[in-house]
C-alpha cells in the first residue's frame, strides 16, 4: 500500500526585511538581526558577524519579542499625585515633564550644581551621561561600577592596566589551563560560552583543563574539569597559597618580571619615615633599579640594564632599599601562606592547593610555547622578536572576588599571580581588550575639588576618575567627602566608580550634605539593586517633621518598564525599548573589543514607539539644552545637537577628532579611531550591521604593556597619547602613598578616626583579612554565607516581564547544603527564615550536593514586589520569590564613635553583597508558603494596559496552510 | 498514515546535544520557542503570561541534575530536551487520525494539525516528554526539526539550520544526518560515545546525547605531578626565603 | 498519570455496556443450547428494551465522553483510520463495528421476540466484538511502554474481567425487575468477580513490584533517561519551568501511598466484596428483595469501577516524570 504523508510546507515565507542592531537584554552587547514581517518582529537571531556573539544568542536576547511587547513598558511622562510610593501618577506631557524638571534643576545649576545627584544603572551611556554632569557642573554623577564589580576595575587597573571584567579576556585559543574565579555568567555572557565550548572542544592533543573556583557548582561550574568549592571570602587565602608553593618551587618567571613589572624597582626602606615604601627614583622622578653587575642603581627600563630581584642596597644618598620582588618573596613565602594554613579558612584542602600549584607551573612552564610573529614586533626598548613566548595559564574573575569587603585585594593578588607566571597579555594568558591596557593607574584624576564646583560652570573633566594620590581625593580640609556618595574621601579612596548604593542612604541622612534632587536612569534602586530594601524605601519616603518635606526633595527617573522603582519618584521619564532608539557603545565607555580587534557599535531603531516615550539620551541632550548646559548648546543658546542622540553619536567630540564611534570617521569615512566628523558614519554603522571592527596588527597582539607595534597603532587610534610602556605594577606605590599619609606623612592626611583604616588596607602588597561581616560578628550566631548567583536566562529584575523567560522561572529557591540540611533538620520544599544581622526573609529551601558546606545561596532578582512588572499581585515571583538584599545592610555595625562605614570594600567603596552572614531558622508549619518580608502592592501606573490573560504571538505569521497531500 | 515509513529513506535527520560542555544557558529553548511560534507549528500559545501560573507550551526544556556515582564523584549535569525524531516511536503509531507521522524522506516526526483531534495518546506514548498539548488550539505540537528552516529557499544557506543550534553559544548542539556514518555528527557521535535516552523501551532515538566526560581532578591528569619540590631545603630557621632569594639570584645571573 | 474524568466515565460506562451486550448473548446462546438446568431467557420486549437500552445507553455514553477529552471533537471521525497501527483508532473502528450485529441481536430479541437462529448469530458475533472492543479499549493503555503500569498483559485481562463481572452484576437485577429469574450470566457474576478480583490483585502487586524498583526487565530510570550509565545517581536540580506545565499537569499525578492504599481497599469492598455478597444473599431471598439486594450489588460495583479506573490512572507513573522533582508531582 502506498503510504500518503501531510504535505508540509518546507519553504514558507519568513520576513519581509532584516534590520541589525545590538542587543541589550543584558549588557553584553551582541549583535542582532531583527526579522521583521509585515511590520512585526517575526524573529530575532545573532549577528554571525558581529565580533561580540558571531551569531549565537542567549536566552534573554531570543526573548527580546517578549519585551517589546510587554506590558510593562511605560507610556508617557508621569507625574506623581499620590504619595511617593502610593504609585499615583498623572499622565503628563513632554512639554510639561521638561518644565517640572527644569524648575527643580535650574535653580539647583544656579545655587549649588552639587545638589543634583545623578545616579545611572545598567546604562551603556555612560560617555555621555557623565559628561552632562560635568556640563551641569555637579561632581556627584556616578554608574552601577560601585556595586558592581569596582574592585575588579580598580585593582586591574593599578596593576595591570586593563582588567577582568569588560577589559579583558582569556586568550582561548591558546590557553591550557584556565582558571575561573567567581563567575556565574558576567557580562561577556556569549563570548565566555563561546570560549568555553572552544576550550572544552579542543582535540585530545592540545586539550586544556578549566578549573572552577566558585562555592557552587552550576553553569559553567557545571561543566569544568575541576570545580573547587571555595568558602567565599576566601580566595585570597587560596591565591596566595599557589604564589607561596610557586614561589618555593621557584616556579616563577624572573625575566618577565624583571623586564615589565616593576619587581626590581627598588622600595626604600626608610621605617617611619615620609619616604618609607616609595620608589627610589633618580633627579627625574624615574624609578631605581640596582645593576647587578655594575652594582649601582640605575634607571628602570634601561636597554642594557640587568636589574637585581633580590638583595639590600644602600642607595647614593645613604638610604636603604630592596627590590619590591623581596618584599613580596616575603611576604609570600611566609609559612601564614602555607596551603596547610590556608585549608580550613578556605575549604580547600592543602593536597588540592599544591596539586593545583603544580599543574599551573606545568602549564606555564612546561606547556610554554612560542608563537611565531610574520613581521616580528619590537618592545618598547627596541628589541625585534620573531615569536611571543606563551605561558598558556590564564584567568578570569568576577564578582565572587569584587563583592567582598577583601575583593580589591584578592582581585590584586590575582594580578600577582599572573604576572608572576609571566601569563599577562602573552599567548596562552589573559589578553587586554583596547582600548586596554592603559597606564597603570591611568592619568585622568576625578573633578569635583571645592573650587571646581561652582553655579552655573561646568566641571574640568568629567567627575569620576583614577586618584594617584591621597592628595587626589575629593575631600574638605577636614577631610570630609565632597561627594553624595562619599567616594573618592578616606572612607573609600579608589571608589573609582563611586558608590550608587549609598547615594540614597546619604542624601536621606544628609550626610555629608543634603541635597535637592536625585536624578536617576536605568537603575532599580527601590529593590534589587539596593542593601537594606526595606530602609532604603522607607528613606525614599521619609519626610523632615520640621518642614513636612520630603527628606530627599525631587526625585527624577528614567526607566522603560513598570519597575519597583517608579512608584518612587515624583516625574518619570519614559525611555524607549531597545529596540526603539539609536544607543552607542562607544570606546569611551565599555568596550566590546576582544584580544585581537577592537571594535565598537551602535543601536538603531527597528520598531516605531507606539507610546509617548522618548530615547532617555535624547531627552537629556534636551534638558541640557532647556538649562543652557554649556556643552548643549551654541554661543546663541540655541540647541548644540537638535538631532537628539544621533546627532551628538557622530557630532559630539572629547578631543578634536575623538568622538563617540572610531569608524569610518573623516569626511569619507576612510579613517579610523581619529578623524574629522562623518555625518554619514550613522549610515555607514548600519549597512555594517551597527557594529564597526578593525584588527590590530599581528605584531601588536601581545605583550601590548611593552610592544611598540601596538603602541604605536594605539596612538594613531586615539587611545592613548604617547608610546610609553606599561609597567606592571606588582608592588603599589599609590597604595602605600595613602598608608603613608595615615601615618601622618603629607599634607593631605585622613581624620584621626580614619587613620588606622586606611593604614591595614592600603597595603602595597596583597593581603587577605576576612570579610568585614564575618569579622564583626559571631560564627556561632551567623554560621553561614549566603550568596547569589545570576541566572543565565535572567537579567536582574527586568527579565521577569517577559512572558517567556519567566515561564523558565517564577521563584526561587534557597539552595543549601546536605550537610546544612541535616543540621537544621530541614527537607526539599521546607520553608526557613534567612536571619542577617540586619534583618530576616523568609524562603523555601532546595537541597543540593555541588555547594560548599558553609554556603546557602539563590538566583539573584527573582524576586518581584506584587503588582510590580504588571504581573498579577498573585504571582508566584511576589508570592514566593525573594530577594536577599532585605537582609544586607548598606551599613557596617557602628564603630566605637558610632561611625557607620558603607558595607563596602574600603579601597574602592565596592559594595560587598557577598560578605553576608545569615543562620537558618525552620519556619512553623504555619508560617510556610509564602515569603516576607511583603510590600503593599504597587498599582499599575495610569495609562498601563491589562497584561493579556493569553499569548499567541506568532500566530499571524502562519500562513494559511495549502492542505495538500502529496503521494 | 500512522503506520511508520515502510519505504524509509536512509536519511535519519537530528540533533546531537554534547552534555559535556551544556552550560544551561536556556537559549536553545527560547531560540526554538521564538523561531516556532512564528513557524509550522506555531503559535505556541501561552496561558496566563503575567498570571500567577504561567503556562506555555514549549518543544526544548532545559533541565539540570546532580549526579553522583557513589564514590563521591559528584557532578552537575545540564540536560536539554527535545523530540528524538525516533526511529520506531510509538507516538505515531498510536495517533488514530494520521495526524503524527514520521516523514520517509528524512525521518523527522512531525504533526498535521488541521488532522489532529487532540485526543493526547500520542504524547502519553512518548517517553521524553517531547510532546506539548496546546489546549487553546486543541492539537498536538512538538518540535519540528524546523522543518520550516532547514530546507527553507527563502532563508540564507547557512541560516537553514535549526534555531536552537544556530543560537547554542558553548556550541553544544549540532544537526545533520545520522543515518549517514560519514557525516560530521556520526563521527562526533562515534568518536564521544553519543547515547540512546531510555534504549530500553526501544523507540531508537535519532538524537543523541554526549555523556560528560570523567572530570580531570586528580593528580597527574594534565601531566604535572601532585606538587611542587622545593627550590632547596629551608634553612636552618626554617625560613624559605633565603634559599630562594639564593635561587633567584642564581637562576639571574646565569 | 492524570486521572480525566471523561476517559473514566468513557472506559467504565462502556465496559459496563459491552459487558451487559456480551452476557445478554451468552444467556441467548447457552439458554438455546439448554445445556445444563438453567433456564432459558426469553427474548422479552420490556426486559430487552430496558436492558438492551442501558447497554447502548451506556456505550453511547462512554463514547461520547472520550470525546470531550478531545480538543477537536468534531474531528473524531478521523479516528477511525489508523486501525492498522493504533490501539485508539482500533477501538473507535470495533465500537463502531459492535453495533452492527449487537444491534441486530436487539432488533431480533426486542421486536422479533426471537432471539435464536441468525439473530443469536449476530449476537454471538455481537459478543465476540463486545470483547474485542474492550481489548481494544484496554490495549490503548497497555501499548503504552512509557507507563509501565499499564504495559502489562494484566491491563486488557483486568478490563476484559472488569467489563465482563460488571455486565453480569447489572444484569442479575434488571432481569429480576422482569421476572426472568437466575440466568447463565448470575451463575457467571461469581466466576467473573473472582477472576475480576484475581487479577486486580495480581495487577496491584505487580505495579507495586515495578514500582520499588524490582520488576522484571530493563526499566528506564533517571540515568538512562538523560543518557548516563546506572551506576550513576541522578537527583533533579533546577527544573525547565518552575511553574507546571502540560506534562507535568497530564503525567505528573501521583497519588499519596496512603490514599492508593485506602482506595485499593475500597475499591476491593465496593467492586468484589459488596456485589459478591449481594449475589450470594439474593440466592436465599425472596424475588422482591433479590432485584433491591442485586442493584444495590449493582451500585456498588458502579462506584467501585471510577475509584478503581480512577486508581489505574492515578498510580500510573510515565518515565517523562523522571526529568522532574519528586515534590513537583501532584
Ligand atoms: N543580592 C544581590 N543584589 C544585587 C546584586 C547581587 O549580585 N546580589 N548585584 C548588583 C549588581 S552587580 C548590579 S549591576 C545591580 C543591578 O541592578 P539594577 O541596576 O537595578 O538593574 P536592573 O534590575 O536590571 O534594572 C534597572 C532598571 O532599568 C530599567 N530598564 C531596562 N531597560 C531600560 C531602558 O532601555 N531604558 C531605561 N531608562 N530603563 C531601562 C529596568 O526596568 C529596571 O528598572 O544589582 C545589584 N544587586
Ligand atoms: N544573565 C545575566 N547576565 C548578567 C547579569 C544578569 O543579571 N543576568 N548581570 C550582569 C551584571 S550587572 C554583572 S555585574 C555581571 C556579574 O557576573 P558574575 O560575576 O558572573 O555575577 P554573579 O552572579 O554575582 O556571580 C558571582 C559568582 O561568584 C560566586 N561566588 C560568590 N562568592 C564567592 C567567593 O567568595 N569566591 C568565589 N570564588 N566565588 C564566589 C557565586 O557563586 C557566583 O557563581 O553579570 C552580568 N551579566
Ligand atoms: S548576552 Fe544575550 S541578552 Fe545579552 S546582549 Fe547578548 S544576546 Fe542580548
Ligand atoms: S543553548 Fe546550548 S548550552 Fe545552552 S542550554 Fe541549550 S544546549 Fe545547553
Ligand atoms: S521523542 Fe517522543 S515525540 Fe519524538 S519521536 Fe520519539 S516518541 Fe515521538
Ligand atoms: S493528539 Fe493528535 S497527533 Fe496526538 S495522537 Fe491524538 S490525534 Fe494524533
Ligand atoms: S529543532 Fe527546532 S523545533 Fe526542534 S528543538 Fe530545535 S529549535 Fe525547537
Ligand atoms: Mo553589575
Amino acid at each position: 500500500m502506498r503510504q500518503r504523508e501531510p504535505f508540509v510546507d518546507t519553504s514558507p515565507f519568513v520576513r519581509d526585511s532584516v534590520v541589525p542592531t545590538t542587543c541589550y537584554m543584558c549588557a553584553c552587547r551582541c549583535g542582532i538581526r531583527v526579522h521583521m514581517r509585515d511590520g512585526r518582529i517575526r524573529y530575532i537571531d545573532g549577528n554571525p558577524e558581529h565580533p561580540v556573539n558571531r551569531g549565537v544568542l542567549c536566552a534573554k536576547g531570543s526573548a527580546g519579542i517578549m519585551t517589546q511587547n510587554a506590558p510593562s513598558r511605560l507610556r508617557s511622562p508621569l507625574l506623581r499625585v499620590g504619595p511617593r510610593g502610593a504609585g499615583e501618577f498623572r499622565e503628563i506631557g513632554w512639554e510639561e515633564a521638561f518644565a517640572v524638571a527644569t524648575g527643580w534643576l535650574d535653580p539647583i545649576r544656579k545655587t549649588d550644581p552639587r545638589k543634583l545627584a545623578f545616579f545611572t544603572g545598567r546604562d551603556q551611556s555612560q560617555a555621555l551621561t557623565s559628561w552632562w554632569a560635568q556640563q551641569f557642573g555637579t561632581p556627584n554623577y556616578a554608574a552601577h561600577g560601585g556595586f558592581c564589580s569596582v574592585n575588579m576595575a580598580a585593582a586591574g587597573l593599578y596593576s595591570i592596566g586593563g582588567a577582568f571584567w569588560e577589559f579583558g579576556e582569556p586568550d582561548w585559543e591558546h590557553t591550557r589551563y584556565f582558571m575561573m574565579f567567581g563567575v556565574a555568567e558576567d557580562h561577556a555572557s556569549n563570548p565566555i560560552k563561546i570560549g568555553l565550548g572552544k576550550l572544552k572542544g579542543r582535540p585530545d592533543d592540545r586539550r586544556a583543563k578549566f578549573v572552577s573556583i566558585n562555592p557552587v557548582r552550576t553553569g559553567y561550574s557545571a561543566i569544568a574539569d575541576e570545580w573547587i568549592g571555595i568558602r567565599p571570602g576566601t580566595d585570597g587565602l587560596f591565591v596566595m597559597a599557589l604564589i607561596h608553593e610557586l614561589l618555593r618551587a621557584g616556579k616563577i618567571d624572573l625575566h618577565y618580571l624583571a623586564q615589565y613589572s616593576n619587581a626590581a624597582w627598588l622600595v626604600i626602606d626608610n621605617p617611619g619615615k615620609a619616604d618609607h615604601g616609595l620608589f627610589a627614583r633618580d633627579q627625574y622622578g624615574r624609578p631605581l633599579v640596582w645593576h647587578r653587575e655594575w652594582q649601582e642603581a640605575v634607571e628602570a627600563g634601561r636597554p642594557d640594564g640587568a636589574p637585581a630581584l633580590t638583595g639590600r642596597v644602600t642607595l647614593s644618598d645613604g638610604r636603604s632599599a630592596r627590590p619590591s620582588f623581596e618584599l613580596m618573596a616575603e611576604r609570600y613565602l611566609d609559612p601564614e601562606y602555607a596551603p596547610e594554613a590556608v585549608a580550613e579558612r578556605s575549604g580547600i584542602d592543602a593536597a588540592t592547593i599544591k596539586r593545583i600549584a603544580a599543574e599551573v607551573a606545568h602549564a606555564a612552564f612546561e606547556q610554554a610555547f612560542e608563537l611565531e610573529v610574520r613581521d616580528w614586533w619590537t618592545d618598547t626598548s627596541g628589541g625585534r622578536h620573531g615569536r611571543f613566548l606563551g605561558r598558556p595559564v590564564s584567568m578570569y574573575a568576577m564578582r565572587g572576588i569584587s563583592a567582598h569587603t577583601n575583593g580589591f585585594h584578592t582581585c590584586r593578588a590575582l594580578h600577582l599571580l599572573q604576572m608572576l607566571l609571566g601569563t599577562i597579555d602573552v599567548p596562552g594568558g589573559f589578553r587586554y581588550r583596547p582600548p586596554f591596557p592603559r597606564l597603570s593607574p591611568p592619568p585622568a584624576q576625578p573633578s569635583g575639588y571645592a573650587n571646581e564646583v561652582r553655579p552655573e560652570t561646568a566641571l574640568p573633566g568629567v567627575p569620576l576618575g583614577f586618584p594617584s594620590g591621597p592628595d587626589k581625593l575629593l575631600v574638605d580640609a577636614n577631610g570630609k567627602p565632597l561627594r553624595i556618595d562619599k567616594a573618592f574621601s578616606w572612607d573609600a579612596p579608589l571608589a573609582l566608580h563611586g558608590m550608587m548604593h549609598m547615594v540614597i542612604h546619604n542624601a536621606w541622612a544628609g550626610d555629608p550634605y543634603p541635597i535637592d534632587t536625585l536624578f536617576m536612569y536605568m537603575a532599580n534602586m527601590s529593590w534589587n539593586s539596593s542593601m537594606n530594601t526595606a530602609g532604603t524605601m522607607r528613606m525614599l519616603t521619609d519626610k523632615d517633621p520640621a518642614t513636612g518635606e520630603y527628606r530627599i526633595p525631587h526625585i527624577i527617573y528614567s526607566d522603560a518598564y513598570f519597575s519597583e522603582m517608579v512608584a518612587y519618584a515624583d516625574l518619570i521619564l519614559p525611555d524607549t525599548t531597545y529596540l526603539e532608539r539609536h544607543d552607542c557603545i562607544s570606546l569611551l565607555d565599555r568596550p566590546i573589543s576582544d584580544g585581537d580587534s577592537v571594535a565598537d557599535s551602535i543601536r538603531q531603531p527597528v520598531v516605531k514607539p507606539d507610546r509617548d516615550v522618548r530615547p532617555f539620551q535624547d531627552v537629556l541632550l534636551d534638558l541640557g539644552a532647556r538649562l543652557k548646559l554649556p556643552g548643549c548648546i551654541n554661543e546663541d543658546a540655541t540647541p548644540r545637537y537638535p538631532g537628539g542622540y544621533p546627532d551628538y553619536m557622530v557630532n559630539h567630540e572629547r578631543k578634536p577628532g575623538t568622538g563617540m564611534l572610531a569608524g569610518w570617521r573623516g569626511h569619507d569615512g576612510a579613517l579610523i579611531g581619529r578623524g574629522p566628523k562623518n555625518p554619514k558614519q550613522l549610515d555607514r554603522y548600519k549597512r555594517n550591521g551597527c557594529f564597526w571592527q578593525t584588527e590590530i596588527p599581528d605584531s601588536g597582539r601581545y605583550y601590548r604593556f611593552a610592544n611598540r607595534d601596538y603602541l604605536e597603532w594605539a596612538v594613531g587610534m586615539g587611545f592613548i597619547d604617547r608610546v610609553e610602556p606599561l609597567t606592571l605594577q606588582l608592588y603599589s606605590e599609590p597604595l602605600q602613598k595613602f598608608r603613608l599619609a595615615a601615618e601622618g606623612h603629607g599634607t593631605a592626611q585622613p581624620p584621626d578616626s580614619e587613620r588606622e583604616r586606611i593604614r591595614t588596607y592600603f597595603d602595597p602588597l596583597p593581603f587577605w583579612y576576612p570579610p568585614f561581616e564575618e569579622a564583626a560578628f559571631n560564627d556561632a550566631d551567623y554560621p553561614l554565607h549566603a550568596i547569589t548567583q545570576r541566572p543565565m536566562h535572567m537579567y536582574h529584575s527586568w527579565g521577569t516581564q517577559n512572558a517567556w523567560l519567566r515561564q523558565i522561572q517564577t521563584q526561587n529557591f534557597l539552595y543549601v547544603g546536605q550537610e546544612t540540611a541535616r543540621k537544621h533538620a530541614l527537607a526539599d520544599g521546607d520553608w526557613v527564615w534567612i536571619v542577617s544581622p540586619h534583618s530576616r526573609v523568609k524562603a523555601p529551601i532546595r537541597i543540593m550536593d555541588g555547594v560548599n558546606d558553609d554556603t546557602v545561596w539563590t538566583w539573584n532578582a527573582i524576586g518581584k514586589r506584587a503588582g510590580a512588572w504588571s504581573l498579577a499581585p498573585d504571582a508566584p515571583e511576589a508570592q514566593k520569590g525573594f530577594l536577599l538584599n532585605h537582609v544586607i545592610s548598606e551599613l557596617l555595625p557602628p564603630r566605637a564613635d558610632g561611625y557607620r562605614h558603607s558595607n563596602s570594600d574600603p579601597v574602592t567603596g565596592q559594595a560587598a553583597w557577598y560578605d553576608l552572614r545569615v543562620r537558618l531558622e525552620k519556619c512553623a508549619v504555619e508560617e510556610a508558603g509564602q515569603t516576607e518580608p511583603r510590600f503593599e502592592t504597587l498599582p499599575r501606573p495610569t495609562g498601563l494596559p491589562e497584561p493579556l490573560a493569553l499569548l499567541r504571538y506568532g500566530a499571524r505569521f502562519r500562513r494559511k496552510k495549502d492542505r495538500r497531500s502529496q503521494p | 498514515m500512522t503506520s511508520l515509513p515502510t519505504a524509509p529513506s536512509t536519511k535519519r535527520l537530528g540533533l546531537v546535544i554534547d552534555l559535556d560542555i551544556c552550560v544551561g544557558c536556556h537559549a536553545c529553548a527560547v531560540a526554538c520557542k521564538e523561531w516556532n511560534s512564528g513557524g509550522h507549528a506555531g503559535p505556541l500559545t501561552d496561558f496566563a503570561p503575567y498570571g500567577a501560573d504561567p503556562d506555555g507550551v514549549w518543544f526544548n526544556r532545559v533541565h539540570s541534575f546532580e549526579v553522583t556515582d557513589g564514590y563521591n564523584d559528584t557532578n552537575t549535569v545540564h540536560f536539554p530536551r527535545s523530540c528524538l525524531h525516533c526511529e520506531t516511536p510509538a507516538c505515531v503509531t498510536v495517533c488514530p487520525t494520521g495526524a503524527s507521522f514520521k516523514r520517509a524522506e528524512d525521518g523527522i516526526v512531525l504533526v498535521a494539525e488541521d488532522l489532529c483531534i487532540g485526543c493526547k495518546l500520542c504524547s502519553w506514548a512518548c517517553p521524553y516528554g517531547a510532546r506539548e498539548y496546546d489546549a487553546n488550539e486543541g492539537v498536538m505540537k512538538k518540535c519540528t526539526l524546523c522543518v520550516d528552516r532547514i530546507y527553507n529557499e527563502n532563508l540564507d544557506a547557512a541560516e537553514r539550520v535549526p534555531a536552537c543550534v544556530s543560537c547554542c553559544p558553548v556550541s553544544a548542539r549540532h544537526f545533520g544526518d545520522l543515518g549517514d556514518d560519514k557525516s560530521d555528527i556520526s563521527r562526533l557521535v562515534a568518536a564521544r560515545g553519543g547515547v540512546d535516552l531510555m534504549p530500553e523501551l526501544g523507540y531508537k532515538p535519532i538524537n543523541q546525547y554526549l555523556p560528560p566526560r570523567p572530570r580531570r581532578n586528580r593528580g597527574g591528569e594534565t601531566g604535572a605531578g601532585d606538587s611542587l619540590a622545593d627550590i632547596a631545603p629551608p634553612d636552618a630557621g626554617g625560613s624559605t626565603l633565603h634559599p630562594f632569594l639564593r635561587w633567584v639570584d642564581r637562576v639571574l645571573s646565569d | 498519570m492524570h486521572p480525566a474524568f471523561s476517559v473514566i466515565v468513557f472506559t467504565v460506562s462502556s465496559g459496563i455496556g459491552y459487558g451487559m451486550l456480551f452476557w445478554l448473548a451468552i444467556n441467548a446462546t447457552l439458554g438455546n443450547l439448554s445445556i445444563l438446568a438453567v433456564r432459558v431467557w426469553p427474548a422479552d420486549l420490556w426486559f430487552g428494551l430496558v436492558a438492551f437500552g442501558i447497554a447502548f445507553i451506556a456505550i453511547v455514553a462512554g463514547l461520547l465522553s472520550s470525546t470531550f477529552h478531545l480538543g477537536h471533537p468534531e474531528r473524531a471521525w478521523r479516528a477511525f483510520s489508523q486501525w492498522r497501527s493504533s490501539w485508539l483508532s482500533r477501538e473507535g473502528v470495533a465500537s463502531v463495528l459492535t453495533f452492527v450485529p449487537t444491534g441486530l441481536f436487539a432488533i431480533g430479541w426486542i421486536f422479533l421476540g426471537d432471539s435464536s437462529g441468525w439473530w443469536l448469530a449476530a449476537g454471538i458475533v455481537g459478543a465476540a466484538c463486545c470483547l474485542a472492543t474492550v481489548y481494544c479499549t484496554a490495549m490503548i493503555y497497555g501499548s503504552l511502554r512509557p507507563i509501565k503500569a499499564w504495559n502489562l498483559s494484566d491491563v486488557p485481562m483486568v478490563y476484559l474481567a472488569l467489563s465482563l463481572a460488571s455486565g453480569a452484576v447489572w444484569l442479575g437485577p434488571i432481569a429480576r425487575i422482569f421476572a426472568i429469574p437466575f440466568g447463565w450470566s448470575d451463575l457467571f457474576v461469581p466466576v467473573a468477580l473472582a477472576l475480576a478480583a484475581v487479577l486486580k490483585w495480581r495487577y496491584w502487586a505487580r505495579i507495586d513490584a515495578i514500582h520499588r524498583g524490582d520488576g522484571t526487565g530493563r526499566m528506564p530510570t533517571r540515568g538512562s533517561a538523560i543518557g548516563l550509565p546506572e551506576s550513576k545517581s541522578v537527583q533533579p536540580l533546577d527544573p525547565p519551568h518552575t511553574q507546571q506545565n502540560y506534562l507535568m499537569k497530564e503525567m505528573g499525578f501521583a497519588v499519596a501511598r496512603r490514599h492508593a492504599t485506602k482506595l485499593r481497599r475500597l475499591s476491593l469492598l465496593l467492586l468484589f466484596a459488596l456485589p459478591a455478597l449481594a449475589w450470594l444473599l439474593a440466592l436465599f431471598l425472596a424475588p422482591l428483595l433479590q432485584i433491591v439486594v442485586l442493584a444495590i450489588g449493582a451500585l456498588a460495583m458502579t462506584i467501585g469501577l471510577p475509584i478503581e479506573r480512577w486508581l489505574f490512572f492515578a498510580e500510573a507513573k510515565h518515565t517523562v516524570m523522571l526529568y522532574y522533582r519528586g515534590s513537583e508531582l501532584g
